[in-house]
């Protein structure tokens, strides 16, 4: 067994094969252990960002030594007009007439300049009028902080908290810069953001983990039910055999896919969980390789070492393991890399029909697809929504076949040299 | 024909050989593959008797249904009609049990030893499974070592150098070798050799038939040789039966065969073979 491992090793394109393959699980494992997000946390707001840095405004409005004069309104409220409102007018005017003098009908609500003029001369914030509760005296402060930062110009930006009213913010103008290593989060999308906003690569690579484990149980599943029946059927022959060539020939006749998509449709929603997908993906994939190791299987039965091990006193089931078994695993390790390959595309076709895993928690390669069809990630020219991910399939069936067929090569002689 | 073959080997006394108990015998055992259209009679009825300690050749045409017939009596493959009565009483192997039983008492040579040998397994496990069926399963493992190192040594090989070896790791005169050893430790009642000595070169293929005919002296077996070389028949064999398409078309005493065949076929054989003309030496067989 270990002569021939080492012997596969030595053919190039398995070789190759080996290192996109491990490249690719490498990256898989690694890169989503260390990225700061899980793989399907929604970072930005909703639609494809495109790839490249980013950076958080907030965060540039952090990093900048906090403006204490200001606080207000909305974001797009930076001329006076919009800051304020009428009624803040009539407020002002009743306020200037009431604690500071002002006679009244001197002032009117259309002579906003005189308003202002006489406030910013008469106001002093620090001064609490008789008569005046707390709450109201602050609420006049704020008002007037924020009438300064409109009056100088300054874009502010604010938040409401939950009862409305304007909360810490910061205000900037057209002069105001930030070094660029002052900025603690500087965000690397490399692959862009999905249409939900979660970064591509992370959530692509977790799903390429995924879609290898979906690809995984699906090869074993298909593998062992073909090795065994093959197995069975090719060594005991007569009834067995034909009873197990029919099941075969009836799988063969429907085409795996239709099976595929009738049996998933059927599980509904609820029932198609990765697993679950996967499994079912197994079992309309395993008639070629039972065909295939029964085939071997006949034609082993009938070499002298076999009929060695039956005159040596051996059981049937030994003869099997000890004496068939080896002879086709390294047939069978190729057809388990050939069935989790198609069982990698197999999913992403389900899963484009909308018939993949129904999960939330993970993504896989054919749902990152559906969720790029769905939104259409294809018309608005989000390419890095689908491209890397078609890349990453059509990278991993790829290594996985170069793989293949350099064992194939090693392991039939005849082949070698072609 | 008399005057062309010359040899050492001295002629068993048919008579004596007659009165010899039967170890195995068929009795029109017949073996037909698949049906219909695509029916073949491999073993077409056949009556047989072979002897203790007798050495019998059966020799045919490639596809004549030698291989078949082995098999049959191997018990590795049913036997479509007749019967087949082993020492005097009619063969059961109905279950893996009597089967096992039965192997005990007949063992095989096969011809090409690169397709014999599990080539996944250790030299070690060939030789253990044969003490263990022969019920040294509880032996201890310096005795089974002995037994080991004994056989190995009766077929000139060294079981110092193949412990832990792999069969492809040996050549194929050490293989066919080894398959001999096999036989050394089992001392069946009755061998059969397909064609032992066909890949091999005229040297091993000697000292190979020698080592069978000295088990046979030790051991008393009774050897089935077949082949498709007359010539190697006539060497060593008692009686020869010469089989075309499944069936035996002359059965008799080597001599008795080759020197005054009787059947159209058997003369054709003989012709065919260039040796047979020349003179047989045990050195160069
Ligand atoms: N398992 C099988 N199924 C069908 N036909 C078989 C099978 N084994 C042998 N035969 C047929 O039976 C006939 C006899 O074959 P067999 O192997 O006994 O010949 P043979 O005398 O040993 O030939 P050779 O000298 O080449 O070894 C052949 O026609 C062969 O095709
Ligand atoms: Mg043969």
């Amino acid at each position: 067994m270990f002569h021939q491992v080492k012997q596969a090793f030595r053919s190039p394109k398995f070789l190759v094969g080996f290192i996109i393959f491990t490249s690719l699980l490498a990256a898989a494992i690694i890169y989503p252990a260390l990225s700061m997000w899980h793989p399907l946390q929604i970072i930005t707001r909703p639609g494809f960002a495109p790839p490249g840095r980013y950076v958080n405004i907030q965060d540039v409005i952090q990093v900048r030594p906090l403006d204490r004069r200001m606080i207000l309104v909305d974001v797009d409220a930076n001329r006076l007009g919009n800051v304020v409102a009428d009624e803040d007018v009539y407020n002002m005017i009743y306020f200037l007439e009431t604690f500071l003098g002002v006679p009244v009908g001197h002032l009117s609500v259309d002579d906003q300049a005189t308003v202002i003029y006489y406030w910013n001369n008469y106001y002093d914030p620090t001064y609490r009028h008789a008569g005046m509760i707390m709450a109201e005296h602050l609420a006049w402060t704020r008002f007037h902080a924020q009438l300064q930062v409109a009056l100088d110009g300054t874009i502010i930006i604010a938040y409401r908290d939950e009862e409305g009213y304007l909360q810490e913010g910061a205000g900037f103008d057209t002069q105001d810069f930030v070094h660029i290593r002052d900025i603690v989060n500087v965000y690397h999308f490399p692959l862009g953001t999905d249409n939900f906003g979660r970064d591509m690569l992370t959530q692509m690579l977790s799903a390429m983990l995924v879609s290898l484990r979906m690809g995984l149980i699906a090869g074993l599943v298909a593998t062992s039910i073909g090795l065994t029946l093959g197995l069975v059927s090719g060594y005991l022959g007569g009834f067995v055999d034909d009873a197990i060539l029919f099941i075969t020939n009836i799988f063969t006749v429907i085409p795996g896919f239709i099976l595929l998509i009738l049996i998933t449709y059927s599980l509904g929603p609820a029932g198609r969980g990765v697993t679950v997908v996967s499994a079912v993906i197994g079992l309309t994939a395993w008639p070629w390789t039972c065909r295939a190791v029964r085939s071997q299987v006949l034609s082993l039965r009938n070499r002298d070492h076999v009929n060695l091990s039956k005159l040596s006193g051996h059981s049937m089931p030994r003869i099997i393991v000890k004496d068939i078994l080896p002879y086709v695993a390294s047939y069978v390790v190729m057809a388990l890399i050939l069935q989790i390959s198609t069982a990698i595309l197999a999913e992403a076709q389900l899963s484009m029909l909308g018939l993949g895993p129904n999960t939330a928690e993970v993504a896989t390669l054919g749902l990152m697809m559906q969720w790029a069809t769905m939104f259409s990630a294809w018309q608005v020219g989000a390419w890095w929504a689908f491209v890397p991910v078609i890349l990453a399939i059509a990278l991993m069936a790829f290594s996985l076949n170069l793989m293949n067929t350099g064992l194939d090569q090693v392991f039939n002689p005849q082949l070698r040299d072609s | 024909m008399g005057d062309i073959i010359k040899s050492d080997k001295i002629a068993v006394d048919r008579a004596e050989l007659e009165k010899r108990p039967s170890v195995l015998r068929g009795d029109k055992v017949t073996k037909v593959f698949g049906y219909g259209n695509s029916k073949t009679v491999a073993v077409n009825a056949v009556n047989f008797n072979f002897r203790e300690r007798e050495v019998i050749s059966i020799v045919g045409e490639s596809g004549s249904g030698k291989t078949t017939l082995a098999k049959m009596l191997l018990g590795l493959i049913g036997v479509t009609e007749g019967d087949v009565y082993f020492k005097d009483a009619k063969r059961d192997i109905s279950s893996h049990r009597k089967k096992k039983e039965y192997w005990r008492g007949i063992q095989a040579v096969f011809q090409d030893p690169f397709s014999a040998f599990n080539i996944f397994s250790k030299i070690d496990s060939l030789l253990l499974d044969c003490i263990n069926l022969m019920g040294g399963k509880k032996f201890s493992p310096e005795k089974k070592y002995e037994m080991m190192s004994e056989a190995c040594s009766f077929v000139n090989l060294k079981y110092d150098e193949l412990t832990n070896k792999y069969p492809f790791e040996l050549s194929g005169g050490q293989m066919q070798r080894l398959m001999i050893a096999r036989i050394f430790l089992l001392k069946p009642k009755i061998l059969i050799a397909d064609e032992p000595t066909s890949m091999v070169d005229a040297c091993s293929r000697a000292t190979i038939l020698d080592m069978l005919m000295k088990l046979r002296d030790e051991v008393g077996m009774t050897i089935i040789f077949i082949t498709h070389d007359i010539g190697l028949a006539y060497y060593v064999s008692d009686t020869v039966y010469i089989m075309e398409q499944g069936k035996f078309v002359e059965v008799g005493s080597a001599e008795d065969v080759i020197i005054s065949p009787q059947a159209e076929y058997t003369r054709r054989l003989i012709s065919d073979v260039p040796k047979i003309h020349e003179e047989w030496d045990l050195s160069t067989v």
